[in-house]
């Protein structure tokens, strides 16, 4: 049984047909011209009516996502007058906030250099983005590679919008980092005589993405939360920031947290606070399906900026250009580059390709929506999705028969429970979001504009510039996970003691909403997507 | 198109949710919206596992909800919270692989090698295979036979020798590759050459050109081939 109606087997012929002709065909890349050409007509960030300016706050006047920008002009969940401030529940050193990734890894690095850890968290810990990322880490460990190689490429593909100083750190130790997972125990894929195995990615001019199967997220997440159980350090899951605490110098003094189950706020006051709390998938901006985990939601981003911290790139959005498109309950959800970047190609209704498939992502995702929305070469399943197919049998073709099995595991079961079999047949793929790549602007240490409060991984901006490549979000969350964690704990033993503690940017920032106009509605963070259907919601009367 | 409605009892409550949905979805279509067994919602976090059956069947299923379907009449519940045993070490101090095994893990001795771990399995994998390598030393093999786990939990929930396989098998595949794989060779060069400096002026000098000029470069790198 294939699990493809007759309909879209009849393309699926004309694809087989085309495959010599393609091995053998090289499409040459784009030039900067028919770059910005692309982006313009075609990346759903130049969509108008998709952005709007923010009216309060530190980037006033600046276009973001709509959707973002409701939160972010949102009340607080809190009435500062009914938060008893006098009342504190703990007293750290670090408060990291986030546990995916980014938040582990400054949470062990914080504990290595000294400071009293708390670490606490919207979910289970480790249920992140993190935990699902399936292509793998970008760094240059090869010997025909180096790291200026990887700053070239990196700042290239965000734009050259990237800040430099945090692409020079990324790249400088993103060897380190693989080293380091390696000495925690990450199980990379090697060579028989132990090498690294590295793919390519979009935009990449070597191959640098070092994976672990088709798992790679899911490793580093289960070891590095391995890692902070061995080492006892304290965690609060079910329990996400909603405010942030200042002191009366304005420095960050700690946070508010609250319980999901209970409903009770407890406060914990923390010289120093990492903020880590990922992307904002679970917003839908344009309404794209996403890649995303459950919580994202961009909490990170609204606490931060109520608490007077600018935001940067965030009219930047990243669309994958593979996510699922077929079958239906799989839409949206992430097919990884790592199969591009071993040979699988884009191809249209009629068998044929329209780009280089290892372009950036914002060139590829706006060169499939062109070749559906424009060029109407997309296929259409029955329920009226339109995609492209990434013609997968090339792998096995050019690697060898069993290359798919080994490295892409996940696909090809995944695929198989739908009756699939991606070693002969293609997947059907549109862009899904998949990643933020702006967010609370940081500097090499991972230090905000608010003293003590720090960023790390998805949640901070600047790193990736307008649009990040493959690979490198994994190692942006070690490098600065590594680097926030340091200064945090160096910061929190020299830093003065808090003064004492504030909410008082809450009430200002209701008062400049107030003063623009803006009625209480939806309050912010939003903590949980609601997807219950609305008819349930309409009848919620109390 | 019309949609077909089927029964369903979640915790016991009946509900019609449309027919081609998974679990979770389910869940969410009849108003719930969820705090626990919720996670990555593709199958990669193991939030989400959860037990059921189906009428006419005596046996207790299970599965994760982000990816099974629905069938009609199912009782289900989702699994919110696993108690697991997980032992604490440090691994730059452990000694042999096995002696070291069975001192964190000693009720790894009692497997009774009864097979209902494989039987629960979401990810297909053979915790009782991974176990009894681990028990014999081999762990390059149960590394490899259990690198497929999301430590759902399922596998610790039914084992009536009380062993938890999920958090055996990490201990396992991080000793083995930290221990026993070796540390490649061009991935030592390069941290040298990182700590001992010599990639600082090349990163100096590309940090400090300006915007035509790293342009220009960047359009006429060279590309590793294919
Ligand atoms: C499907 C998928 C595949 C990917 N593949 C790759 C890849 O192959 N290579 C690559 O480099 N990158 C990849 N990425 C991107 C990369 O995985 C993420 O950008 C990165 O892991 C983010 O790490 P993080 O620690 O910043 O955030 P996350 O891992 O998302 O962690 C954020 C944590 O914060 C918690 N949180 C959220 N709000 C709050 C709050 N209010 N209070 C407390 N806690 C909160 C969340 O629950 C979560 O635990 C992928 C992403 C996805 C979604
Ligand atoms: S269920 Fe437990 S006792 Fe039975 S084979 Fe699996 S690990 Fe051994
Ligand atoms: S081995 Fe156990 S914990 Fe791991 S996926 Fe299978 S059932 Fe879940
Ligand atoms: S929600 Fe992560 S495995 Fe189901």
């Amino acid at each position: 049984m294939s699990g493809y109606p007759n309909e879209m087997r009849a393309s699926i012929k004309r694809l087989e047909a085309t495959r010599a002709f393609r091995l053998q065909q090289d499409i040459p890349r784009l030039t900067p011209e028919q770059k910005a050409q692309l982006l313009e007509q075609c990346h759903p960030d130049f969509r108008p009516e998709g952005m709007r300016p923010v009216r309060v706050g530190p980037n006033k006047g600046q276009r973001m996502q709509n959707e973002l920008v409701d939160l972010l002009e949102g009340y607080g969940r809190l009435d500062p007058d009914r938060v008893d401030l006098q009342r504190v529940d703990r007293d750290v050193d670090v408060l990291v906030v986030g546990g995916g990734g980014g938040g582990v890894t400054a949470a062990l690095l914080a504990h290595e250099h000294g400071a009293r850890v708390l670490l606490t968290t919207k979910l289970r810990l480790g249920d992140a983005n993190t935990i699902m990322a399936e292509g793998g880490i970008a760094a240059a460990t090869q010997p025909n590679d180096s790291p200026y190689r990887h700053y070239l490429d990196t700042i290239g593909g965000g734009r050259f919008q990237n800040k430099r100083e945090l692409v020079h750190a990324l790249v400088h130790d993103a060897p380190l980092v693989v080293e380091w997972l390696k000495d925690l125990g990450a199980m990379f894929d090697t060579h028989p005589n132990g090498d690294l195995v590295v793919s390519f990615a979009g935009g990449q001019c070597r191959r640098r993405v070092h994976s672990c199967k088709d798992l790679s997220g899911l490793e580093f997440m289960r070891v590095l939360r391995d890692e902070l159980y061995n080492k006892r350090i304290e965690v609060l899951e079910f329990s996400p920031v909603v405010e942030l605490v200042l002191d009366d110098h304005g420095r960050c003094a700690g946070a508010i947290l609250l319980n999901l189950e209970t409903g009770e706020h407890t406060l914990v006051r923390a010289r120093a606070v990492i903020l880590a709390t990922g992307g904002i998938g679970r917003l839908h901006p344009n309404q794209f399906p996403t890649t995303n985990h459950y919580g994202a939601t961009a909490d990170g981003l609204v606490i931060a900026y109520r608490a007077g911290a600018p935001l940067l790139h965030m009219d930047a959005i990243q669309y994958h250009p593979t996510g699922a498109a077929w079958p239906e309950q799989m839409l949206g959800q992430l097919i990884t580059e790592a199969l591009r970047g071993n040979g699988a190609q884009l191809v249209n209704v009629d068998g044929d390709r329209f780009i280089n498939e290892l372009e950036t992502r914002d060139l590829t995702s706006s060169a499939i929506i062109r070749e559906v929305r424009d060029r109407k070469k997309g296929i259409r399943t029955p329920t009226g999705m339109e995609g492209v197919w990434l013609d997968t049998a090339l792998i096995d073709i050019r690697g060898g028969a069993g290359k798919l099995d080994r490295m892409f595991a996940g696909i090809v079961h995944r695929f198989k429970e739908y009756g699939i079999d991606v070693h002969k047949e293609p997947i059907l793929v549109f862009p899904t979001q998949h990643y933020q790549n702006g967010g609370v602007e940081i500097d090499a240490l991972g230090r905000t504009s608010i003293m003590g409060l720090f960023a790390a991984g998805e949640v901070s901006g600047g790193v990736q510039g307008r649009n990040r490549l493959g690979g490198n979000s994994l190692v942006d969350i070690f490098v600065f996970g590594r680097r926030a964690g340091k200064a945090a704990a160096e910061y929190a033993r020299e830093a003065a003691p808090a003064g004492s503690l504030s909410l008082d940017h809450v009430r200002r920032y209701h008062r400049e909403l107030a003063e623009a106009g803006i009625p209480k509605g939806k309050l912010s963070p939003m903590l949980l997507p609601d997807y219950t259907r609305p008819e349930v919601r309409e009848r919620r009367y109390s | 198109m019309a949609e077909t409605l089927i029964p369903i009892y979640i915790m016991g409550k009946r509900y019609e949710v449309p027919e081609g949905l998974t679990i979770m979805k389910a869940l969410e279509w009849a108003g719930y919206q969820l705090i626990r067994g919720c996670g990555c919602r593709g199958g990669f976090c193991g939030a989400c596992a959860t037990v059921y059956r189906v009428p006419g069947d005596y046996r207790l299923k299970v599965g994760l909800a982000c990816q099974t379907p629905i069938v009609p009449d199912m009782y289900l519940t989702e699994l919110p919270f696993f108690p697991a045993n997980k032992a604490l070490y440090d691994l730059d101090q452990v000694g042999d692989r096995v002696d070291t095994l069975l001192e964190l893990y000693p009720e790894v001795a009692r497997c009774l090698g009864c097979n209902t771990c494989t039987k629960v399995c979401p990810q297909k994998l053979k915790p009782i295979d991974y176990i009894a390598a681990a028990l014999r030393g081999d762990f390059p093999r149960a590394a490899d036979l259990s690198f497929d786990c999301i430590m759902c939990g399922l596998c610790a929930a039914r084992c009536p020798g009380e062993l938890v396989p999920y958090n055996v098998a990490l201990f396992v595949r991080r000793y083995y590759s930290k221990l026993i794989r070796i540390k490649p060779q061009h991935l030592k060069d390069r941290v040298a050459e990182i700590t001992g400096g010599q990639h600082d002026q090349a990163l100096a000098d590309i940090a400090a050109m300006d915007e035509e000029a790293l342009k220009k470069i960047y359009v006429e790198r060279d590309f590793e081939k294919l």
